[in-house]
């Protein structure tokens, strides 16, 4: 559990990446890759958010007697 | 702290308004990652707030069934404040709104048996 900016710094690395790889892709005629790869860094972040939105909500429900 | 906390906030912002012309997703990703970190960096300062505000209340003589439900409420609205902000930077105000809903319904639920229990005082007190 990584908390701070490299969290936030990493996803959007991800993002720029995938933008890249996605822009590449499409250039050289190969559209379906690029679907792909959009897709599967989304599926990546989203792992990576989906652990940070469950360790918060954990928080909050100790914090507040939820 | 709080330098931190905005120095966090102008950089996610930067972040997700590039990401924001290529891929929106990743920026709303950025967008809720940001808000988890700043939530959880001010979770001890906000115990220490509720502790005070608890040892106040004893003081003061207040039964802390009622303290434990304030607090209850205010958790419930951070939670529906931070899932309906979400959805309204995606653009996706009608989910945001039903969030909202969601959330009084909760509140209202949770603070019933007190409305109840006030509204017998008064019918008790009435001859």
């Amino acid at each position: 559990m990584d908390t701070g900016v490299d969290l936030i710094f990493k996803i959007a690395a991800i993002g720029v990446i995938t933008a890249v790889l996605n822009q590449l892709l499409i250039n050289s005629e190969k559209k379906e890759l690029g679907l792909m790869v959009s897709i599967t860094g989304l599926v990546v972040v989203l792992l990576m958010v989906i652990k940070e939105i469950s360790y918060l909500f954990q928080t909050i429900k100790t914090l507040f007697g939820l | 702290m709080i330098i931190k906390i905005v120095a966090i906030g102008i950089v996610a912002t930067m972040l997700a308004i590039v990401l924001r012309k290529e891929k929106p997703e990743f920026a709303m990703a950025v967008g809720i990652v940001a808000g988890i970190v700043i939530l959880t960096m001010i979770m001890n300062d906000i115990q220490a707030v509720l502790q005070s505000i608890k040892i106040a209340s004893e003081k003061a003589g207040v039964e802390p069934r009622y303290i434990a439900l304030l607090i209850k409420i205010i958790g419930i609205s951070y939670l529906t404040q931070f899932g309906s902000a979400i959805a309204k930077d995606a653009g996706e105000s009608a989910i945001a709104s039903k969030i909202d809903i969601g959330g009084k319904i909760a509140i209202l639920l949770l603070s019933a048996p007190l409305l109840f229990a006030l509204l017998n005082l008064i019918v008790g007190i009435l001859p």
